[in-house]
């Protein structure tokens, strides 16, 4: 323990030497940068000029960090700890990384935002990442401005996103409020090699005949258990399948309805604790069996996974050496080119990043700049879905990836867009609130002592309903559906 | 030295050194009042308000009087409670038995045990452990897949992994372990103190007139270390009410299953999500209450002999008057 704390205060120190160094290159960079501004005001200086000096981003992982600093055309170098980026034009782009367990990474920035007044310039957040569960949480309050109207993109910028991506942060007042490089529809993940012995294919057309609906996908899981395998990891693996398809809203007003839909994914996962269908993980990414489950020696079959946790999270829980202790992304290490994808049983979308600019920047020209080039132009986007396969926002260069002869090593060579492309546009967000986060999560938590055999149905949903309302104090009442 | 005494008491009447004692305590009080009073106060003073955050609106603060108390406890506020004090007994029971024992053990001339240092120095080793590192720890060991079940399977005991932390016993009793192996070095040391501090010739005495090494402890170190053991229970008893670190990471903050694992402070903390310093506020100002009685209580018990010695002293001596 005492070793990591020391770790921090050395990381902490560093990244206070690094930032003091910043600051003085800041210094005499911008001098150059007036030199050359005489040479480039004919171009851009004179929206560059009323910018601030420095660019805070805040989110909660490396991801969109890796694709900025691969991916953004503007930028110059990045700091050895990855806390910084320089810009060309002499911009520093300071990365604010929270996590996002318990809800750590709201807390921070509802914290940040609050203060978002009082703070100099340059320690403003200018932008800020959300995720799907809570977007509208942020959407519908003044501190996410509108992308048309206060950053500036054009309707002609985001014709080929895809209308979920704008669904889910479109405030009350219809205003846009964020936008994503990335769809993520959801697809169904399987190891190759247990689907030969189950269904006695590994090809993704034929196993997708077999999986696509869930009586189907019932008759597969008992097959799978005959031979030893888990059709799924845990109880929350089929969880999005169903959440994503519900006819309400979880709530209205404060009342908070629990859709048919939510009951049956109770129903199914009971069913298939009970019988052994499932390895009994609890939780996602927090969970080490659901992790360990993703290994090369497990014996689950597949995973309801949507784009990035394809590319992002399967991949690297699958390989036997990590890539962090020299392991190699290549068939032969570990589960790696044993895995492929299909529709499976329902449409569903998982996840997704959207990027929105926060009021009080003083960046506006550099936001707009990163916005347009990392979520609106084609040739990055392309770029980006060819290098690591994570699914882009741009309708036009995913279909035209889908027909090419593109593929994937870790899938066995099978080229995953076509069932992303097939999938994608038939998402349908109109139903989210800024309650489903809370929702979700509670659902999940109180039910898992319901499968475990620990309590029955009934009082697993007095534990939801105490549960919901501590989290939110405003809901007065919980609707089942009879 | 007549003289001597009234030239100190001179020399006090133009420079106060109680001044100099004021200054010295002054910097814990002022830290007090500022990190520990006003927050009190202000917690108790929002109790009786509802203020919270829905999503970035911050709702309140409404007056509400004592609806907030009357919430929790048609909620689940006395359960949790009782969970809270259930995690501390059985945690405590097996701790303060190991540390009277140890304290004894060690503190015994005849005994006069070899390499005292070195399991003084282990024993205590579990409490510099950070308690949230020793929850993970468990949750390592304890979970699934994990080293114990993997062991007892291979030993042959049993068939099916044991899912310890599905259980309402396993997880309650797994918290009361940490706790009792974090805890009994400490307590341990505590007592050794409090029996080293024991007038040895009352043993040697007691042993001239035969006594046996059970009633020396029963009559001479028992009664002896009262004050300290009063010490020990009201701290660990407060300690015991404010358990959160240890349940909250082993369940990753769920409280499961069922709940029965859900401490006052977790409950607490839960309310925490919304910042819904109302409610969170009024359970804080139960806690404290009940903290504050629970203290009085046990101090007062253990502390009781003070009044009968009084009384008993008072009726000899009206007796000795009647003789």
């Amino acid at each position: 323990m005492r070793r990591k704390t020391t770790q921090v205060a050395a990381l902490t120190l560093t990244a206070a030497m690094a930032l003091s160094f910043v600051g003085c290159s800041g210094g005499s960079g911008s001098s150059s940068t007036a030199q050359n501004a005489a040479k480039e005001s004919t171009s851009s200086a004179s929206t560059e000029q009323a910018e601030g000096k420095v660019l805070n981003i805040w989110c909660w992982n490396d991801e969109f960090q890796g694709r900025f600093n691969t991916y953004y055309p503007e930028v110059a170098s990045v700091s050895d700890d990855k806390t910084t980026t320089t810009l060309k034009n002499g911009i520093t782009v300071k990365w604010t990384i929270n996590p996002n367990e318990h809800n750590n990474y709201q807390n921070k920035l509802d914290q940040a935002l609050m203060q978002q007044e009082s703070t100099e310039t340059d320690k403003k957040i200018d932008m800020f990442l959300m995720e799907a569960d809570y977007a509208l949480k942020y959407a519908n309050s003044d501190f996410s401005l509108d992308v048309k109207k206060d950053v500036g993109l054009t309707d002609d910028d985001l014709s080929e996103q895809y209308q979920y991506t704008q669904d889910i942060v479109t405030s009350k007042d219809g205003a846009i409020k964020g936008v994503s490089w990335q769809a993520t529809p959801g697809v169904f993940a399987y190891r190759r090699s247990y689907a030969k012995d189950i269904l006695g294919t590994d090809d993704p057309e034929k196993v997708q005949e077999q999986l696509s609906d869930w009586d189907k996908f019932d008759a597969a899981a008992q097959k799978a258990k005959t031979k030893g395998y888990y059709m799924l990891s845990g109880f929350d693996d089929s969880y999005r399948t169903f959440s994503n398809n519900v006819s309400s809203p979880w709530v209205t007003g404060t009342t908070v309805t629990v859709d048919p839909m939510i009951m049956k994914w109770v129903e199914q996962t009971k069913t298939y604790t009970d019988k052994g269908y499932n390895h009994k993980a609890t939780g996602l990414f927090d969970c080490q069996q659901w992790t360990a489950d993703q290994g090369p020696d497990s014996k689950v079959f597949g995973f309801f996974y949507s784009t990035w946790g394809v590319n992002f999270t399967l991949e690297g829980n699958s390989l036997k050496t990590p890539v962090a202790e020299g392991g190699k992304e290549e068939a032969g290490n570990g589960a790696f080119g044993d895995w492929a994808i299909c529709t499976g049983p329902a449409n569903y979308y998982w996840g997704g990043t959207w990027l929105t600019a926060c009021k009080g920047t003083d960046n506006m020209a550099t936001i707009k700049d990163v916005m347009q080039k990392l979520t609106c132009d084609k040739d990055i986007m392309k770029k980006v879905t060819s290098d690591t396969l994570d699914y882009t926002n741009n309708k036009s260069a995913m279909t035209e990836l889908a027909n090419s002869d593109f593929k994937s090593d870790f899938l066995g060579g099978q080229n995953p867009l076509k069932s992303f492309t097939e999938a994608a546009p038939k998402i349908n967000m109109s139903n989210n609130t800024a309650y489903d986060q809370g929702c979700n999560e509670a659902m999940q938590t109180q039910f898992a002592d319901y499968f475990n055999g620990t309590i029955d149905l009934a009082k697993a949903k007095t534990n939801f309903e105490q549960s919901i309302k501590e989290t939110y104090p405003e809901i007065t009442e919980v609707k089942w559906p009879s | 030295m007549k003289e001597q005494t009234e030239s100190v008491r001179r020399k006090k009447g133009h420079i106060s050194y109680a001044k100099w004692g004021y200054i010295f305590i002054l910097p814990f009080f002022i830290t007090f009042l500022i990190f520990q009073f006003i927050p009190l106060c202000s917690t108790i003073y929002y109790s009786f308000f509802e203020y919270f955050r829905s999503g970035l609106t911050i709702i309140g603060p409404k007056f509400i009087g004592l609806a907030n108390y009357a919430k929790i406890f048609q909620t689940d506020l006395p359960k949790y409670f009782g969970n809270t004090l259930l995690l501390w007994f059985v945690g405590f029971v097996p701790q303060i038995i190991i540390s009277v024992l140890l304290a004894a053990w060690f503190t015994n001339l005849r005994l006069n045990l070899k390499c005292q240092g070195f399991f003084k120095t282990v024993i205590y080793m579990p409490n510099l452990i950070m308690a949230a590192a020793f929850a993970m720890l468990f949750f390592q060991l304890f979970f699934d897949n994990g080293p114990v079940n993997a062991s007892l399977m291979s030993m042959g005991l049993i068939k099916q992994p044991v899912r310890f932390l599905e259980t309402v016993g396993g997880t309650r009793s797994l918290i009361a372990l940490m706790n009792f192996l974090m805890w009994f070095g400490n307590t341990t040391i505590l007592l050794m103190a409090a029996i080293m501090g024991i007038d040895t010739s009352l043993y040697e005495a007691a042993e001239i007139d035969g006594a046996t090494s059970n009633q020396m402890f029963w009559r001479i170190t028992m009664p002896l270390i009262k004050p300290i053991m009063a010490f020990v229970v009201v701290t660990s008893l407060i300690g015991g009410l404010q358990m959160f670190d240890v349940p909250q990471i082993l369940t990753n903050g769920q409280g499961t299953p069922d709940r029965t694992s859900t401490t006052m402070v977790m409950y607490i903390n839960n309310h925490m999500y919304s910042k819904n310093y109302g409610v969170a506020g009024a359970v804080s100002t139960i806690l404290f209450i009940v903290c504050a009685v629970l203290c009085v209580i046990v101090y007062f018990c253990i502390n009781d002999e003070r009044e009968p010695r009084n009384t008993r002293e008072k009726k000899a001596k009206k007796e000795k008057r009647r003789a």
